[in-house]
């Protein structure tokens, strides 16, 4: 490996582009700041800089599959969900600035600006990771995701809740990546080579792995099973979702997530190592755990954001089973199902953000002060009616197609345990997501705190949120159009 | 090109309703009513000029008086594949008549937020046509799994609290999760099906007619057959699946009711003869003694349980139970004359029970109440609404000379050849038939007047709703000839694949 000469030709530059742009981004946002603050042109720079990641995207197809340095790989699959985690971060910067509010007057009353470096490191933490073919690489992108997002969470410091949350977040991330390493260490010992793809072939001949190779797996497992909050490394997932500013918590269900599943996918593609028997029924006991328990607790729930959390973790438990079968359109089903996830998500901590905009001390997020919303806004409503029936999974949204998918992978392969789980966690979700729905169109009660700001629809926040409304239905109605792009994007053969 | 238009009118409909409720209250009611004529007149227009004996039938790739095709999602083989025979265009024709009907019936029961209700009620119907029209899997579920969300707001945000203090909210989310829940089995049935054809010709379709030469191992047959039949059980309803239909009926706006037992109920035993006796002919006649069973049981239980009702909604929609177990028995029989008798049934009791509905809906709009125990001595204190009422209890128990006294002769007719036993014991629920229909009419139009003074009449608008289905219950009863042969096709081919698979498996045996 050593003996490798690096070689770095203009190719590799351009595969490299979204990254470097970010990165040349956060330069230029942190220089900025250091010149002289000022909110509105942060947040210009930031969308400048995302959305010019985005285009160099299309560059980086062009030489793809190519391999930069042993520790990226940016070959199609790297390339969606580089979009994919790049799109997100647009939106939540978007959100973001509805919520941190205007120039002048009202809003978040500290520092406004970091908020923006802070989400550009840790989507370019994002870009690293789902190129990730090196556990090294690994390693350092879910720290450069994990680390600054502490500093998001904990954003609204003074508010105790955000405090509170960003510390649980930090102790428990820490812990996650001790496990991390120490799994990898063992995988190191047994296999002697850290890329993904030389794991795999050293291990594959052996029928069996052995028990160094199987614990170093389980505890990476662990490390990434905490990231995405799937249960029982889940505990964390409410509170932080709670006490983190909604645009940040919009963050951590998407593009944090988005970034780790991809690498985690990654991983068990190139290492049949990581379909062991025993792992298999460990995850499939994970997802059936993640499902059942995250929809159950979201029962409990009278917090938006805590609802939302937990049904994070189902979703998250919905898209394990296709993670398990691994065959026929498992990457496929992934990758569809994740993108509606992404846009689902977007779409109902959006109108939690827009709510509680701009920023004064607290979120909008009890189920109560949504009551009667529809009858005040009711564009405002039918968003978020449109992202609970397509986190339920009901025709004519983005959702179902999402889950149409899973559930065919899982008939192709017939997990029929797992889509017993899969259908029996749909029927409780449907009862909170309905629960939502309806409060949103009850009577209006007279106390009334928080309200979306007027003309919230004219803002970008709010164009943005639309948008992503429309995209949601579209896809619902008529997703060819994703299922191509999937399908060229070469994910469709990668598997199996 | 027509057929897409059956659905799109009530979906561009409700819209134009949302909208429409910024010009005043009454425009989205004239909009609505406008939508659904048109709906009816294009489901009679068909009906007149189409030619129902083509259908489809074993042996051959289904013949259709009207098709549609347009490709959709190409990945999956998936494609807006719309079909019209006799058995669909009968079930279109009664889903926009009802449309009129609970348009006209929500007139003046229906006071807030008049755009949005009508906005569901139109996607409902909608969903409905979509689901009589589709001949494509994925479309059929996509319409079954849509018509539940507008039903859902109807009941759930104007529909009434239950009088055993339960809330309509309660009995929305129930109604929804009972159809979701058993939507997504009939889902991954679907898929498993389509997985089987795949597997045995390499395309991934979900097409009618290319699923219907799939061949399946008997196990498996019998699995998938399951899961489509508690889908369909579940919407029947079957009994033990059966909970929800009560609690629903009786916190629905009369609206809700109305297209709940009218077409809702129509819409599984329509999936039930398209999709599971075709698809499975041989785990069906398997299942038959079993499904028949159920059905009696439907038929016996609904009856007892409608005669302990208090609360007079729940009455009929118990009573639903037991007209619809009928259906049931017909349809898993095997013969053509119980086939038929079924469509007959169906139709009547669509007529009937709305008829009940918008019924107890009047009542309850001038007595507030829908307690039997605080009703009595109606009779005499208001003309019109009392006599209607006792009109549709005689068709509910099957008089001679209403639609309903065909449908359940020519069921008990066709099945007693199979099935003697299980036919018997269906004709005891005649008898029960007639008990709780005419304690309902005891209760709450005779006996001592719970309150003094005259109620008042009913409007025009009101008696002409009811007196035109009393006079279409009794066209159906005395010439339900155009009616056999519109769909005597349709049930000759589901008929011919049941009989098959019955005389195979009683050759096995």
């Amino acid at each position: 490996m050593q003996s490798q000469a690096v070689e770095f030709t203009l190719q590799h530059f351009i595969a490299l582009l979204p990254l470097l742009v970010t990165s040349a981004t956060i330069i230029v946002v942190m220089l900025a700041i250091a010149w002289k603050r000022h909110h509105s042109w942060t947040f210009g720079l930031s969308v400048i800089g995302l959305n010019l990641a985005l285009l160099s995207i299309l560059p980086a197809l062009k030489v793809a599959p190519i391999e930069v340095t042993p520790l990226l790989q940016v070959d199609n699959f790297a390339c969606y969900y580089m979009a994919l985690v790049l799109a997100a971060t647009l939106a939540c910067v978007t959100l973001s600035h509805a919520y941190l509010g205007g120039e002048s007057g009202k809003g978040y009353p500290g520092n406004r600006e970091e908020l923006y470096l802070l989400m550009l490191l840790a989507a370019a933490g994002g870009l690293v990771l789902v190129s990730a073919q090196h556990l090294a690489s690994l390693f350092i992108g879910l720290e450069l995701l994990s680390l600054p997002t502490y500093g998001l969470v904990a954003y609204a410091f003074f508010n105790k809740r955000s405090l509170e949350g960003g510390l649980k977040y930090m102790v428990l991330s820490a812990a996650g990546s001790a496990f991390l390493l120490f799994g990898m260490a063992l995988l190191y010992a047994d296999a002697g080579t850290l890329s993904f793809a030389g794991i795999g072939a050293i291990l594959a001949p052996a029928a069996q792995p052995g028990p160094l190779v199987q614990l170093g797996m389980g505890m990476m497992l662990v490390a990434l099973a905490f990231k995405l909050s799937l249960v029982p490394f889940h505990l964390w997932t409410p509170d932080v979702y709670e006490g983190a500013p909604a645009p940040v918590a919009a963050f951590l269900a998407t593009a944090s997530k988005v970034a780790v599943f991809a690498v985690l996918l990654r991983l068990f593609q190139l290492s049949p190592a990581a379909a062991s028997p025993a792992l298999h029924d460990l995850l499939a006991l994970i997802a059936v755990a993640s499902i059942l328990f995250g929809n159950l607790l979201a029962l409990l729930q009278s917090n938006l954001k805590r609802l939302l959390g937990y049904s994070s973790i189902a979703h998250f438990g919905y898209l394990l089973v296709a993670l398990i079968a691994s065959e026929g359109m498992a990457l496929e089903a992934v990758s569809v199902y994740l993108a509606t996830y992404v846009l689902t998500t977007l779409g109902a901590f959006g109108v939690v953000t827009l709510m509680s905009t701009p920023y004064n001390g607290r979120d909008c997020d009890a189920l109560y002060e949504y009551r009667g919303l529809f009858w005040r806004r009711p564009y405002l409503t039918a968003v978020l009616t449109v992202m609970m029936l397509s986190l339920a999974g009901i025709p004519l949204t983005a959702g179902f197609i999402g889950k149409f998918y899973i559930i065919t992978v899982g008939v192709q392969a017939e997990l029929w345990w797992l889509l017993g789980a899969l259908v029996l966690g749909s029927a409780i979700g449907v009862f909170y997501y309905l629960r939502v729905m309806v409060t949103l169109f009850m009577v209006e009660p007279n106390l009334r705190r928080h309200d979306a700001p007027f003309n919230w629809g004219q803002r970008a926040g709010g164009i943005m949120l639309l948008l992503v409304a429309l995209l949601a239905f579209v896809l619902g109605v008529y997703p060819q159009p994703l299922l191509d792009l999937v399908q060229h994007a070469g994910l469709a053969g990668l598997m199996r | 090109m027509i057929l897409p238009w059956l659905i799109l009118i009530p979906f561009i409909g409700g819209l134009l309703c949302w909208q429409g409720e910024r010009f005043g209250a009454t425009l989205p009611r004239w909009i609505a009513l406008l939508t659904m004529v048109l709906l009816f007149g294009l489901g009679l227009w068909l009906w007149a000029t189409g030619d129902y004996s083509l259908a489809p039938a074993p042996g051959a790739d289904p013949r259709w008086a009207a098709e549609f095709q347009l490709q959709w999602i190409e990945r999956f083989g998936i494609s807006v594949h719309l079909a019209l025979d006799g058995l669909s265009v009968l079930m279109i024709s009664l889903t926009g008549l009802l449309g009129v009907l609970s348009v006209l019936c929500s007139w003046k029961e229906i006071q807030n937020r008049v755009g949005f209700f009508h906005l569901n009620l139109m996607w409902i119907l909608g969903g409905v046509v979509g689901v009589f029209l589709a001949v494509d899997l994925f479309l059929f579920f996509f319409f079954w799994e849509m018509m539940l969300v507008p039903m859902y707001f109807l009941i759930a945000l104007w529909g009434h609290s239950g009088s055993d203090g339960k809330s309509r909210i309660y009995a929305a989310t129930k109604f929804f999760i009972y159809t979701q829940a058993s939507g997504l089995i009939m889902l991954v049935a679907i898929l498993g099906l389509v997985f089987v054809h795949f597997d045995q010709t390499g395309v991934l379709t979900f097409n009618y007619a290319d699923l219907l030469r799939t061949e399946m191992a008997p196990g498996t047959e019998y699995l998938l057959m399951l899961g489509f039949f508690i889908a369909f059980a579940v919407k029947f309803p079957v009994v033990p699946f059966h909970s929800w239909l009560p609690d629903a009926h009786a916190q629905a706006p009369t609206a809700g009711s109305v297209d709940l037992a009218g077409i809702l109920l129509k819409t599984a035993a329509y999936g039930m003869l398209r999709f599971a006796l075709p698809l499975f002919p041989n785990a069906s006649a398997e299942f038959a003694p079993i499904a028949m069973g159920l059905g009696v049981f439907a038929v016996v239980y609904g009856a007892l349980l409608s005669f302990a009702q208090t609360d007079i909604k729940r009455l009929v929609a118990y009573s639903s139970v037991s007209h619809m177990g009928f259906v049931l028995i017909a349809i898993y029989s095997g013969s053509q004359i119980a086939l038929q008798g079924a469509v007959v049934q169906m139709l009547a009791h669509g007529l009937s029970a709305a008829a009940l509905f918008i019924l107890c809906g009047q009542l309850y709009e001038r007595l507030h109440t829908r307690d039997m125990r605080e009703m009595g001595g109606v009779w005499a204190r208001m003309p019109w609404l009392p006599g209607v009422s006792l009109f549709f209890a005689a068709a509910a128990l099957g008089l001679p000379g209403t639609g309903n006294f065909v449908g359940e002769f020519l069921i008990l007719l066709g099945s007693f050849r199979n099935a003697p036993l299980i036919t018997v014991l269906a004709a005891t629920g005649l008898v029960f038939g007639s008990v709780y229909s005419l304690i309902m009419i005891h209760r709450a139009y005779f006996g001592p007047a719970k309150a003094e003074g005259a109620v008042q009449g009913l409007k025009p608008r009101e008696l002409g709703m009811v007196l035109g289905l009393a006079a279409l219950l009794i066209l159906l009863g005395v010439y339900p000839q155009p009616v056999l042969d519109t769909s005597a096709a349709s049930m000759h081919g589901v008929q011919q694949w049941m009989s098959t698979a019955l005389n195979q498996l009683a050759s096995t045996r």
